[in-house]
């Protein structure tokens, strides 16, 4: 019987073994032999695909190969092939991997999906010269060598297509001053991320530059439940906007209880509040009032973006979201690129992205310097729990 | 016996050179290409973490669950002096402090929890490790949640020689006196105080010991990674590190090492099975439990004094 078992086990992992050799040299033969056979051209798409995070990642996959899809539909035969790879929203194995794809020899790499494994690959990709263009990696000066010093050098390879999370606070702070005629504010917001954080700093700092006054910061972290107490000491106070700095998580309590509390001001918030999640906790009779900034939504879609949204349902039968379409943008941003340029040579590669005038689904938009696109933020309306109107804003950054 | 420990002494120093030869011949031949440099700077991190946990877990036999924590101590130490003062030079400066700090920390939890024995203390560890991490979110020095960006500085000789530094100072302990009073800890507690032993004490000092290392290995993961976040210090990489250690045998270093180099060979050869990697890796730690419950070595070691026994013996047998 023992002997039985061992056999079984030597089998089994022999088996594990055997497979994991076939894959692996199937997967070192086929690029090489697809290059001889005709001028493909290896996207790279590197997400997290399993992790907490894989939501975001899976999105952007799908959106990702969707671009894929129809560049090769347009151009009748298989250009462009994904080399897919999963870094488990582990930075160390995010690095393992940038390195990988530098080998594998792609023209560019989209993703990963958030700004943590975002940050560990930059100098690994920078340093192999190979062009990186992030989705979603909104943290603030992402894009520099040294994020927490504005003044340092850009990597010269790395591109975003979302704008930073100072960007989108400054431009609720427009909004909140300018449409809403607010000129006391009230922030309260998630400090365990470094998402809820920034956006409390670029809100509050905008709107006062505005002329505008924040009556009071609170703060709460991930995870919690129970905000009535905060918020009867909210409602005290005499002010014209809340200002919610986190995800719909907690901002769909936060709305519910707000609301229970007599505070009956416009609520603001950012693009954490993307989710038919947020509807569900608040409550849709809660939901008035109630404006997030966004660079993506169904409501007033152009035709481009029309397009997308049936491509994409036809293709995996649900709705895609911002994530999904930030990653579509990213990929054919990157094909665009790659066309105009007419080469796959690096230097060239981002040189034709410094200066490339991009027409996506998410707005239409140049790199400034920091290669960060300039375009305008979509302030989004609730009215009864349903994303009604869409206003475009452009903060007034003068720096 | 005193010829014999030279012998042993020059084996080992001989098979460490030779190692690092081959490595860094394989590196210049191109043969471990940049992947696999950093799998080898991965599996090289966890040996060490590995190894420290080892030295708290399996041969004192006392369940920790914050080494993170310790790990987390480590790369804000090197992660911040880095910032201070870039390079190498506030590198060192960094795991100097990372060594005090831990060791402090590691005194102050380890007098009151090491009182408590089996769950309570993994209990008391774990939210220990939570609570350093939480400290690390919430300050400015450290940048909250956003972390640390920081610029590569370890090279693969570095990470090579505090691995093999690590290695002879916890394989040297496991063998001295106090070491041998923290396995009589592990074997029974009330045998050895009987015996007059001061399990306290012995408890605290491999506790310290290990959580110095694992602030080395959290350093050398800063100034490898170019990133350290507060969320990367979680109950999961502990969890990780127990992983490798009871995948190896409790109380083998010889099974950490080679518990890592599996895991992390088998995680980066699954990588092109992105969506059942995680199936197949479980799948090979729970056969791996159900076949050797007590790891892949148990507590065997591997030492070249039992290989030349073995070869007298056979000598004396075929006599």
């Amino acid at each position: 019987m023992k002997k039985f078992w061992k056999m079984l086990i030597v089998a089994c992992l022999s088996m594990t073994a055997l497979t994991a050799c076939g894959n692996d040299d199937g997967g070192s033969e086929a690029p090489t032999d697809s290059t001889t056979e005709s001028d493909t051209i290896k996207i790279g798409l590197h997400y997290e695909l399993s992790g907490s995070t894989a939501d975001y990642g899976n999105a952007e996959l799908k959106g990702s190969q969707l671009a894929i899809a129809q560049a090769n539909e347009r151009l009748g035969e298989e250009v462009y092939v994904d080399v897919t790879y999963d870094n488990r929203g582990d930075p160390a194995e995010a690095v393992t991997l940038a390195a990988r794809l530098a080998e594998d020899g792609v023209a560019g790499v989209v993703g990963p999906a958030t700004s943590g494994a975002s940050t560990a690959t930059y100098q690994t990709s920078n340093d192999n010269q190979v062009v990186v263009i992030s989705p979603s990696a909104t943290a603030n000066n992402q894009t520099l060598v040294d994020p927490s010093n504005p003044e340092s050098d850009v990597y010269d390879y790395v591109f975003r297509v979302c704008f930073e999370d100072t960007y989108q606070g400054a431009a609720m702070a427009q909004f909140a001053f300018d449409n809403l005629g607010a000129s006391k504010a009230i922030v309260y917001g998630d400090t365990s991320s470094e998402y809820g954080k920034g956006l409390m700093d670029a809100f509050s700092e905008h709107f006062t530059s505005l002329g505008g006054e924040v009556v009071d910061t609170m703060s709460y972290v991930a995870g919690e439940t129970e905000f009535s107490s905060v918020l009867t000491n909210i409602a005290a106070q005499d002010f014209d906007v809340l200002y919610i700095a986190g995800y719909y998580s907690e901002a769909g309590l936060i709305i519910k209880q707000a609301r229970a509390a007599g505070i009956d001001c416009p609520i603001l918030g950012p693009d954490g509040f993307e989710s038919t999640t947020l509807s569900d906790l608040a409550g849709v009779e809660n939901l008035n009032d109630v404006y997030f900034t966004t660079a993506y939504t169904t409501v007033g879609a152009s035709d481009e973006l029309q397009a997308f949204i049936d491509a994409y349902k036809a293709e995996y039968n649900e709705d895609p979201n911002m994530f999904s379409a930030l990653a579509y943008d990213s990929t054919n941003l990157l094909i665009q690129a790659i066309e105009e340029a007419g080469t796959t040579d690096p230097e060239t590669l981002k040189q034709t992205l410094e200066n490339i005038e991009f027409d996506g689904i998410t707005g239409s938009f140049v790199f400034d310097e920091t290669h960060t696109p300039v375009k305008p933020v979509l302030v989004v309306e609730f009215v009864d729990g349903v994303q009604t109107n869409a206003i475009s804003v452009n903060p007034s950054l003068d720096e | 016996m005193k010829d014999r420990f030279k012998k042993t002494n020059l084996c080992w120093l001989a098979a460490i050179i030779l190692s690092y030869v081959i490595l860094t011949a394989l590196m210049q031949a191109g043969i471990i290409d940049a992947v696999y440099e950093t799998v080898l700077s991965t599996i090289m991190i966890n040996i060490i973490l590995a190894i420290s946990l080892n030295l708290i877990i399996g041969i004192t036999g006392q369940f920790s669950l914050g080494h993170a924590g310790f790990m987390c101590i480590g790369a804000y130490s090197a992660g911040v002096m880095m910032k201070q003062m870039p390079g190498m030079g506030g590198f060192l400066v960094g795991i100097l402090i990372g060594f005090v700090i831990s060791a402090l920390v590691a005194l102050i939890v380890s007098i009151p929890t090491l009182r408590l024995k089996g769950d309570y203390l993994a209990i008391a560890t774990l939210g220990f490790g939570e609570i350093i991490r939480i400290i690390v979110l919430n300050m400015t020095i450290t940048n909250g949640a956003a972390g640390l960006v920081l610029q590569k500085v370890v090279t693969f000789p570095f990470i090579f020689a505090a691995m093999v530094l690590s290695t002879i100072v916890i394989v040297n302990f496991g063998c001295s006196a106090p070491g041998r009073a923290c396995i009589s800890v592990r074997e029974d507690e009330i045998a050895s105080e009987a015996m007059g032993i001061n399990t306290t004490k012995y408890k605290v000092m491999a506790f310290v010991i290990g959580a110095m290392i694992a602030s080395l290995a959290g350093a050398l993961y800063a100034g490898n990674f170019y990133v350290i976040r507060p969320d990367m210090f979680t109950f999961n990489r502990s969890i990780d590190i127990l992983v490798i250690v009871v995948f190896g045998g409790m109380g083998s270093m010889t099974g950490s090492y080679i518990a890592a180099i599996v895991i992390g060979l088998l995680n980066n050869f699954l990588q092109s099975f992105a969506a059942v990697r995680m199936i197949i890796y479980g799948l090979a730690l729970v056969l791996i439990m159900i076949f050797r419950p007590s790891g892949l070595l148990g507590t065997k070691e591997f030492t070249f004094t039992s290989l030349f026994n073995r070869f007298s013996k056979r000598k004396g047998e075929a006599q």
